[in-house]
């Protein structure tokens, strides 16, 4: 084809943490350095992704192949950057740096141990995810998929202790099972129903031909979809409110951006690429796969609800995000496509943001319940602005990104003529802001027993978290904003990915 | 001397093993640098043939230069199917070589030279199972192979080692009568002992139809089952292989039932012919339901084990079933998925067993606290466990990944879902037993009460916030003789991932002639 472009960044920009990780094991005596190649690393990282921007935008993909497929039957490894797996890129290594810097205010704050392996497979997870991203075919795709589920386990369990222990062991049993259970037959029917060819693009072209009935094509999409159970649909989703027990900074980037989001692009990809809009509307496929994520969007946001746990509660919310990208797909049309990919940055931006904030809340006070925060606001008056913020993007309020990808989804729901998703939307919107003001109201408003315990607010009386923490969750908050003024190539890339999907 | 290739890979060990019995009593350092000598003529032979054969097709080679037909001239026949097998006993054979560069001597303080006499005769046998031509001559290699093998289970010292290896003589010679007695009645029916012939005249003449050629088949099949430890003939595999030397165990363990996979498939391919087989017999979904139930049992079995060894023993039992299912599928798929995971399903067992026995002999241990904080304290040797671990479940891009690939897609074309369901179950069952080891290698056996950062920060100081516990990286690493192997046999699993295509294209295009496999 004339318009990919062959060369070695997707490669680079994927090994550039992986290739990190020698040199973390090495200085683990020098936490100065062993930081320092973190940095490095995320800033090479960032600069090979951003190197390949201009030609992605230009409407051309990347593309390199590591081993060939021999024969026509041996799926080939490699690697194809569009407009989706860029703007995923771009999110997960962009938000990296500003990752690593809290990690390390985080760690250190709370004097953890075992620092080295943390960075170690943080560095080897970003590879994973950059994996994915730029997965040019299924087998590359299941290949890093199953990287980052090995290597975030270690991340999860960090702790050692019992709880982390189960935590893990959920983790790795949801991801594991449906992957091996349910995607791998996936796969495997798929190649043999294309006679061999995973590639994306190709895959739908042969398929769309093989006229796949009702009944297989209906099986198909539902063991894609359960088993790149990344994506936290119900009744597959457990994992993710287990994964919680992981240090902050891994839910921030792992479970609220790269893990999770890495599921809901798998799906994206497999409706887009692999069966392509065309078979899903011919056969309808789009209503059971759009109702299937707007009940997981109704009950996640209800049981978010009743969780007093604050990192428990944006567990559910993500699951409940994560499902708004996959009704987003599930719509078909080109606006609900350009909402969900968009929507893949706009969640990330607000939820590493709440994140950031509930670690934060627990180095400066250790207090993780939400019943605990009344009044906190006070104290720490930066991490609570920033968190209103961060809610503001998950519910979809200006400013923030959420509403511009918001926007899309609603509108992409009514170019459907979706009416019942469409409530759907709109009824989980409420239910966000239901579950997350009430937590900055009371902090900077609380009432009852905890007013009388809180003190007026007075600059001698702020307890904020080291700067290590206010400073990344300030810039992503300001990220989130920011792209509510100038979303410009977020915008740009996820329409370009709808345009080219759409017929 | 390129033409001699095939019996150089039988004779070089053959006159290793007469070497070392003679001169190793007298002075023991005689053995080693001969037992390496000889295997890596054998594997550089070998690695030689199977050149050849991917360039200019089969090699015959008879012995003697006896190609008269008639008597007993002997055969030997190198195809790309065996040419693949004898590449990979003879790495494996040079692998547990190294590895036992001081482990013999120290497992059998006195009998160092009978140990090797033995290890190089089994070389000889298995080599011979793979290459021979012949009927008859394949039985005399199989007890071969069989008596070293009772012979290097029982030189242990363990007196359950001595027990297992006279359940597996009974067991053993049992199995290889039934083979014995189904060659003589294929002899009473064909007149024939070369596979070759006895081939052609089922194919062609009517003996195909005659009840004592089903009968034959009948009795071979039964006698190499119960050699390949296929479910519920595996009895006497676990205790063997768990209990013996562990130098034993290494070479046993990813060969021995590998070989007789071989064998099957060489007996069903080359010798009754899959025509025969899948139209005439027909029995495949019988023997699919069969294997189906021996992957699952396995796995089950697996799961209940508390020492490790005897763990991956059943392992190997489910992972009989994979191959002997893949091979009766009767599609190409899965016959070719079958023979790849031969030579995945050897190197990833090499490569467990090698881990399992240097971390059972540093620690002492031979149930799972064995492995506690061992990535802390031997990443290497736990780097080597992990990548054969993650084969055995089948992650990619490792060769047990894709051999299972091959495997379901030769179930799902011949709608054999039963079988399909049990590949997958047996990988998440193998999940568990792997992830159980992990876990407590990764974070140690007891789990502290809760999290308390000032407790652990207390332990390991402010200066200290590695995962290295003691002051070196890899100060408590094995030996480098024993952790050579197995940090090649590690990359050797990746790199069989890696090379899928040709290896499978090779071997699909050796099917090209057998159509009731399936157009290509």
């Amino acid at each position: 084809m004339d318009d990919s472009v062959h060369s070695l960044l997707p490669v680079w920009a994927c090994l550039a943490s992986l290739l990190a990780v020698p040199a973390i094991v090495l200085f683990r005596r020098e936490p100065v350095l062993r930081e320092g190649a973190t940095f490095a690393a995320g800033i090479a990282k960032l600069a090979f992704v951003l190197a390949m921007l201009p030609v992605v935008l230009s409407g051309k993909t990347v593309e390199c192949t590591l081993v060939e497929g021999i024969g026509g039957f041996a799926a080939p490894i490699r690697f194809r950057v569009d407009a989706l797996g860029l703007l995923f890129a771009l999110v997960a290594s962009g938000l990296w740096i500003v990752t690593s810097l809290y990690a390390v205010g985080y760690m250190r704050g709370l004097r953890e141990h075992s620092q080295t392996r943390f960075f170690a497979f943080f560095a080897v997870s970003l590879s994973a995810t950059l994996g994915v991203a730029f997965a040019g075919n299924l087998l590359t795709l299941y290949l890093f998929y199953e990287m980052l589920s090995l290597a975030t386990w270690p991340l999860v369990a960090h702790h050692q202790d019992k709880e982390a222990r189960t935590g893990g062991r959920t983790y790795l049993t949801y991801l594991l099972g449906t992957s091996i259970g349910f995607a791998l037959p996936a796969l495997v029917f798929t190649w043999q129903k294309t006679g061999g060819h995973v590639e994306f693009d190709s895959a739908r072209a042969i398929l769309a031909e093989t006229n796949l009935g009702y009944w297989p094509a209906l099986l198909l999409l539902l063991l894609f979809v359960f088993g790149f159970s990344k994506a936290g649909l119900m009744p597959f989703h457990s994992w993710l409110p287990g994964a919680m027990v992981a240090p902050t900074p891994v839910s921030a980037l792992l479970h609220a951006v790269a893990v999770v989001k890495v599921g809901v692009f798998c799906v994206l990809r497999v409706v887009s690429g692999v069966f392509g809009v065309e078979i899903l509307r011919a056969h309808d496929l789009g209503t059971v796969l759009g109702w299937i994520a707007a009940v997981t969007v109704l009950v996640s946001s209800l049981i978010a609800l009743s969780q007093d746990n604050l990192k428990r509660r944006l567990a559910f919310s993500t699951i409940g995000q994560l499902a708004y990208i996959v009704l987003g797909a599930a719509l078909l049309s080109e606006r609900a496509l350009t909402g969900s990919a968009l929507h893949i940055a706009a969640h990330a931006a607000g939820k590493i943001t709440l994140f950031f904030c509930a670690g934060a809340i627990f180095v400066a006070t250790g207090k993780k319940y939400i019943s605990e925060m009344a009044g906190l606001g006070r104290a720490m008056p930066v991490t609570f602005a920033a968190f209103f913020i961060g809610s503001l993007g998950v519910i979809g309020l200006p400013p923030s990104l959420g509403l511009i990808s918001k926007l899309h989804l609603v509108l992409g729901a009514a170019d459907a003529n979706r009416a019942g998703l469409l409530v759907v939307y709109l009824v989980s919107t409420l239910l966000n802001a239901a579950y997350f003001l009430p937590i900055v109201y009371q902090a900077f408003f609380p009432r009852g027993a905890a007013a009388a315990d809180t003190p007026k607010f007075s600059w001698r009386g702020v307890r904020e978290a080291p700067w290590a923490c206010v400073v990344p969750l300030s810039v992503t908050a300001l990220l989130s904003m920011g792209l509510f003024f100038a979303p410009g190539v977020f915008l740009k890339l996820a329409q370009a990915f709808a345009a080219g999907v759409t017929p | 001397m390129a033409e001699q290739l095939p019996a150089l890979i039988l004779l070089a060990p053959l006159f290793g093993a007469l070497l070392v019995g003679l001169a190793g009593p007298r002075d023991r350092r005689v053995c080693f640098p001969v037992v390496l000598g000889a295997l890596a003529v054998s594997l550089c032979s070998a690695v030689g043939v199977l050149v050849r054969v991917l360039a200019g097709g089969p090699v015959d080679y008879f012995v003697g230069g006896w190609s008269e037909p008639l008597g007993i001239g002997i055969q030997l026949r190198v195809d790309t199917l065996n040419g693949l097998v004898l590449v990979v006993i003879a790495v494996v054979f040079v692998l547990v070589g190294v590895f036992s560069i001081r482990r013999a001597g120290e497992e059998n303080t006195e009998k160092s030279p009978q140990y090797y006499t033995l290890f190089l005769l089994l070389a000889v046998g298995v080599f011979g199972m793979t290459v021979t031509g012949d009927a008859f001559n394949l039985y005399v290699l199989v007890e071969v192979s069989s008596l070293t093998g009772y012979a290097l289970i029982a030189m242990g010292s363990s007196p359950r080692g001595t027990v297992a290896a006279f359940n597996y003589v009974v067991m053993g010679t049992i199995g290889a009568s039934f083979y014995l007695l189904g060659v003589g009645y294929l002899y009473m029916a064909t007149g024939a002992l070369n596979m070759a012939q006895i081939h052609e005249i089922v194919a062609t003449t009517g003996a195909g139809g005659s009840r004592t050629v089903l009968v034959a088949f009948i009795l071979i099949l039964a006698g190499l089952w119960t050699k390949m430890a296929f479910f519920p003939l595996h009895g006497w595999l676990p205790n063997a292989y768990g209990y013996c030397p562990s130098t034993s165990s290494s070479v046993l363990a990813p060969l021995v039932t590998k070989v007789y996979i071989y064998v099957m498939i060489r007996v069903m391919l080359g010798v009754f012919g899959a025509e025969w087989i899948f139209e005439h017999v027909g029995w495949t979904n019988i023997v699919v339901w069969l294997a189906t139930v021996a992957i699952l049992a396995g796995s089950l079995l697996a799961l209940a084990q508390t020492e490790v060894r005897k763990m991956l023993c059943y392992l190997i039992v489910a992972e009989v079933g994979y191959m002997v299912g893949g091979a009766w599928l009767a599609n190409r798929w899965g016959m070719a998925g079958a023979v790849y995971h031969i030579v995945a399903d050897a190197l990833m067992t090499l490569c467990l067993f090698l881990a399992v026995n240097i971390i059972v002999k540093r620690t002492g241990r031979l149930r799972m606290d064995a492995f506690d904080g061992l990535f802390r304290k031997m990443p290497l040797t736990m780097a080597g466990f992990a990548v054969g671990a993650l084969a055995m479940i089948g992650i990619p891009p490792t060769a047990g990944f894709f051999s299972k690939w091959y495997l379901l897609r030769g179930g799902i074309e011949s709608g054999h879902f039963e079988y399909v369901a049990a590949l997958l179950l047996s990988s998440l069952v193998n999940a568990v037993l792997f992830f159980r080891l992990f876990e407590r290698a990764f974070f140690g056996g007891n789990p502290a009460g809760g999290h308390h950062p000032d407790r652990t920060a207390a332990e390991s100081g402010p200066t200290q916030q590695g995962w290295v516990g003691d002051s070196t990286l890899l100060g408590g690493e094995a030996r480098a003789s024993t952790l050579g192997p197995l940090l090649a046999a590690a990359a050797l699993v990746v790199a069989v991932g890696l090379l899928n295509g040709p290896i499978v294209s090779a071997i699909l295009r050796y099917f090209e002639n057998m159509p009731v496999l399936g157009a290509p």
